[in-house]
């Protein structure tokens, strides 16, 4: 038999177009096509309206309630209490030092983000070691002839990210060094590190706030206090690192023992092994539980309302109470909702490309 | 066709090693002298603890009793000698074990240039000599998802040369690849060979035993039952249970 080579034909027309799609994902049989046709009816009879209180019906200029006449949303409200919103109780002469501690924080990581800028290194190890001392006296104030502002005035949205990018920063090298003890052969690292994760992932985040902010100064000397923030912050941290040591503890767990086989054969020390070899491989295969923790840390952070700090649920609730703007309380809730869902959504979106970029190809067998 | 390259210096030295897993008796009084430019290639049934042996040497597996001795260093609880011994012990893996995050030339830059602080540069141009020498420097940039097994193993050889060892222990360097790239990674360790390096291996490649091996050790159920120059080994086995296991691999 003669073998000749065949040409490659385009796909059937059915296949590719607009119709072809609709086909294929919509309409393919039809069981499916029914279930599209409710699905569709359900969304937008749903969606119809929503968009219309939220976009057309609402009223967005004014100054009091008066101006809310559409019938629709009340934005005047949220617009009226963003600043609240935003800096909490933070003097309002001084909103500008949150703005910069802001700006500068997005820049950099927009820095690190971009992949063509250079010396991403130095920004990153900027961001995380000098980066944190400029924005608490930014915040804090006290130095250079910036106003003290205390903690308790801190507020909004700012308190919110406070917490969440602290306890994000905190908790994720000291969840790495549980994880290592944990797996550590020395079984007196070990057990202090499976003692420690066990009772923090035991215990309800509300709890922890609840001794940080109540118990814990009980036992402190008469006279002595600290910050109240500032416990609530050591609270989160040390709660999160518990979950952080396990999701740690299963992306090490994933790693092929040839890799520390082949690290221990050419002489690399424990923590060299770990810091070139290990940790970056398992560091990427973590990065969805990593995020997924960072991502419940950030909504978590609105817990410390019931320990009298106002991040920006507290500030929200107590908008709500003002008897100017009573019966608007969908709207602060929405407003909320969609400052968190932004945060949230920046980082599953910023773990997916990391994900992909540091893919390098499929060969990770052991 | 047989060159020896031995000297009368003692290179790797087993003395009543022993090991268990648990209850499992692994390796029973192994005793082994092998001599610097020796190459000694070990077979055996699966299970008769060969890779467990090699492993021992570099420390990769813990050895209850006896003494290990390479390059003159007790290999002993001392973890300054453990680490000298891994940086004179070079290991070629089944599974070559690269670093898939790193790119191959990053593969063999990172001992040498941690382990032993060797410049950056140094190191570079030193890797692309032995990456030549494995004749793949033109994968240098890649990573090793993209290479195929023949030239990943040969990039693992590359990335021990980068220390520089004077051991190499190969455990079962080509049971992973497809059969036309054995061929590839037997040339180089064959040429390996010729410089006189000091090799042990584990394999199955008989043609390669008959070739480049001083000496062919057959193990079963964790002992060293026979140990012979290659043609007495392949043409003339003592034991019963060698002749089986020969019969067995060279039958096809």
């Amino acid at each position: 038999m003669k073998y000749e080579i065949q040409p490659t034909l385009p796909p059937p027309s059915s296949m590719i177009g607009v119709v072809g799609w609709l086909r294929k994902n919509l309409f393919n049989g039809p069981t499916n096509s029914v279930a599209t046709i409710v699905v569709g009816y359900f969304l937008i009879s749903f969606l119809v309206p929503t968009i219309q209180w939220i976009f057309i019906d609402s009223d967005w200029v004014g100054t009091s309630r008066d101006a809310c006449t559409s019938g629709g949303a009340c934005w005047v409200f949220i617009a009226n209490r963003l600043d609240q919103f935003l800096y909490g109780f933070y003097p309002e002469t001084e909103h500008w030092r949150p703005q910069l501690a802001f700006i500068i924080m997005i820049g950099s990581i927009i820095w690190l983000v971009l992949p063509q800028t250079p010396k991403k290194g130095l920004v990153a190890i900027l961001l995380l070691v000098v980066y944190p001392i400029i924005a608490y006296f930014l915040l804090y104030g006290d130095v250079f002839g910036l106003p003290q502002v205390e903690t308790h005035l801190w507020g909004g949205l700012t308190l919110t990210l406070v917490l969440a990018v602290v306890g994000i920063v905190a908790s994720l090298p000291l969840g790495i060094v549980l994880a290592l003890g944990r797996q550590s052969d020395m079984p007196i690292v070990k057990s202090v590190c499976v003692t420690f994760i066990e009772i923090w992932r035991g215990v309800p985040l509300i709890t922890v706030l609840f001794m940080a902010s109540v118990m814990l100064p009980l036992f402190f000397p008469e006279g002595m206090s600290f910050d109240k923030l500032l416990r609530a912050l050591i609270g989160i941290t040390l709660f999160q690192s518990a979950y952080m040591a396990e999701v740690i503890r299963g992306g090490l767990q994933a790693i092929p023992k040839g890799q520390y086989e082949a690290a221990d054969a050419l002489g690399l020390g424990y923590w060299q092994k770990m810091i070139l070899v290990i940790m970056p491989q398992a560091l990427k295969l973590m990065i969805p539980g990593i995020v997924n923790t960072f991502i419940a840390l950030f909504k978590d952070t609105s817990l410390v309302l019931i320990i009298g700090l106002f991040d920006v649920l507290a500030i929200g609730q107590a908008a709500n109470q003002d008897p100017d703007w009573i019966g608007y309380s969908t709207e602060s809730y929405l407003f909320i909702a969609l400052l968190f869902w932004v945060f949230c959504f920046s980082m599953s979106r910023y773990s997916q490309h990391l994900e992909k970029k540091l893919h390098t190809g499929h060969g990770n067998r052991a | 066709m047989n060159h020896s390259h031995a000297t009368d210096k003692l290179m790797v030295e087993l003395r009543d090693l022993n090991k268990w897993y648990g209850e499992f008796h692994v390796l029973k009084n192994i005793n082994l002298e092998v001599k610097q430019g020796e190459k000694i290639v070990i077979c055996g049934p699966s299970g008769s603890g060969k890779s467990t042996m090699i492993r021992c040497i570099n420390h990769l597996e813990e050895h209850q009793k006896g003494d290990i001795i390479v390059n003159d260093i007790p290999l002993n609880e001392d973890i300054k000698n453990i680490e000298a011994i891994r940086k004179d012990v070079g290991m070629v893996f089944q599974h070559f074990n690269l670093f898939p995050h790193l790119t191959v030339l990053e593969n063999c830059v990172l001992a040498p240039i941690w382990v032993k602080k060797m410049p950056r540069k140094e190191a570079e141009a030193q890797a692309m000599e032995l990456l030549e020498r494995v004749k793949i420097p033109d994968q240098a940039l890649k990573y090793p998802g993209q290479l195929s097994g023949g030239q990943q193993q040969r990039v693992a050889i590359a990335r021990s040369l980068c220390m520089n060892p004077d051991v190499m222990l190969f455990d079962e360097p080509t049971s992973a690849l497809d059969p036309e790239m054995i061929k590839e990674v037997l040339d180089v360790m064959i040429e390996l060979a010729n410089e006189g390096m000091t090799m042990l291996c584990v394999t199955h490649e008989m043609g390669f035993a008959k070739t480049v091996a001083d000496r062919v050790i057959f193990m079963d159920g964790g002992q060293i039952v026979e140990e012979n120059e290659p043609h007495e080994f392949f043409n003339n086995p003592q034991h019963e249970r060698t002749q089986l296991f020969l019969s067995q691999i060279l039958q096809h």
